[in-house]
């Protein structure tokens, strides 16, 4: 997935390595490949391929990681902004 | 098959001429959100007490591509309610979580069922099954599997190694998606093509051919659109721009240079709005088509779409004016 790559520097991933008691559950749900464990800790590798699915976050048993997930589709995105309409489906 | 918890269904392991025709209606997009199957515990072989547990969503696309994956292996299949959505996006909007599989071990007596306390999530449903949770709920311990269904039986075999679990988009897998964006995409398409002949109407010369034939150049660029958008898109997108958009405007436009050929006698101004509808058209096809895509965030695409909606929206009033001027340049060609 190296070379699908959409705007960079929008991602609201955070990472608390203070709080990491090294379970590994993030490296292991990441359908990107972005943490690793290093040394009893995980690592972020590639913040910029993060898509905020939230996998790692609600996996997270410290809440060491946090991220505002979400679908990345327009039209999902449109039917959030028109009022009234909120949390409508689209995949 | 008999069993502690009473009777469980055993599954087919290939495809009927049932099932295939079901997912190609699903591709198509004819019924893709009422295609479900019950869901609950299934045997797929003749598994017994020490069978692993494989969890899935009962979307039947995904039910059929996850028992379909486990020909000639005997395990059980616990199928969950995820409303028929499958495991990434009812995990992502919360169908598919911890409660939702502890409430089918419940219901399915799947204690009684197996001795071990093992179940196999999809890895994909990570965003809605918090793993740690189900041990507490329903005594099950969770372990995420592959990202695919076919890389269950090597799963099974020899456990995970890191190419099961990254997600992929392959030109098979992008070509996957063209029907249904295709069969989606007509209804905005039909209202497209409704205005345009509508804007037919105004122009030098009122009769029935002159109407016609300038409806056909809009036609034209809206079908151009649809096919740049929607089909090179998808299959050109590794080689695209990272923006969306940009990617869609710019296979719109290269497409668009073919409409002077299939309209000679078109004036220039209805070619050249034409033209630039097939760019918008292609560019806002391109923009949706993240939905479609297993990589972008919901903050990468709605700056995409901040940035990228009124461009759009001065773009396709520009080719509105373009389209109706060449309308009345018509009498002169």
């Amino acid at each position: 997935m190296k070379r699908y790559r959409h705007l960079e520097n929008v991602t609201t991933l955070t990472y608390d390595k203070a709080k990491c008691v090294g379970c590994g559950l993030c490296a292991t749900v990441c359908p990107h490949r972005i943490f690793a464990l290093q040394g009893g800790k995980a690592e972020v590798l590639d913040r910029e391929a993060c898509m905020e699915c939230g996998a790692c976050a609600l996996n997270c048993p410290t809440a060491a990681i946090t991220v505002t997930p979400g679908v990345g589709c327009a039209q999902y995105i449109i039917q959030t902004w028109l009022p009234g309409k909120r949390r409508t489906s689209c995949c | 098959m008999p069993t502690a918890a009473g009777r469980i269904p055993r599954v087919r392991t290939s495809p009927t001429a049932w099932d295939r025709l079901g997912t190609c209606r699903a591709r198509l997009g004819l019924d893709r959100n009422q295609y479900i199957v019950n869901p609950g515990l299934f045997a797929v072989g003749l598994p017994d007490a020490g069978s692993p547990v494989v969890v899935t969503a009962n979307y039947k696309l995904t039910f059929d591509t996850v028992r379909f994956a486990l020909a000639g292996r005997d395990v059980w299949l616990l199928v969950v309610d995820t409303r028929g959505i499958n495991v990434w996006c009812a995990g992502g909007k919360g169908t598919f979580n911890a409660a939702g599989v502890s409430e089918q071990v419940r219901k399915t007596g799947l204690e009684r069922v197996v001795s071990h306390r093992q179940l196999i999530l999809p890895q994909l449903g990570a965003n809605g099954v918090r793993a740690l949770d189900l041990r507490r709920t329903c005594g099950f311990e969770a372990v995420f599997g592959p990202v695919r269904a076919e890389d269950l039986p090597r799963y099974l075999d020899q456990g995970i190694d890191e190419a099961m679990r990254e997600v992929t988009f392959t030109l098979r897998e992008r070509a996957t998606v063209i029907p249904v964006e295709l069969v989606l995409g007509w209804k905005p398409i039909l209202g497209a093509l409704a205005v345009a002949a509508v804007l037919s109407l105004f122009g030098y010369g009122f009769s029935l051919g002159a109407v016609w034939s300038r409806w056909l150049v809009a036609a034209g660029g809206t079908i151009m659109g649809l096919f740049c958008g929607a089909v090179l898109f998808p299959l050109l997108l590794p080689w695209l721009p990272r923006a969306f958009s940009l990617g869609g405007a710019g296979l719109g436009l290269a497409g668009a240079q073919v409409l002077p050929l299939f309209f000679p006698h078109a004036p220039w101004p209805a070619l050249a709005g034409a033209g630039m509808w097939t760019a918008v058209l292609s560019s806002w096809l391109g923009l949706n088509f993240t939905g479609s895509t297993p990589y972008t965030s919901p903050s990468g695409v709605e700056r995409e779409m901040r940035r990228a909606i009124p461009v759009l929206a001065a773009c396709t009033l520009l080719a509105l004016v373009l389209f109706v001027a060449g309308g009345f340049a018509g009498g002169s060609a």
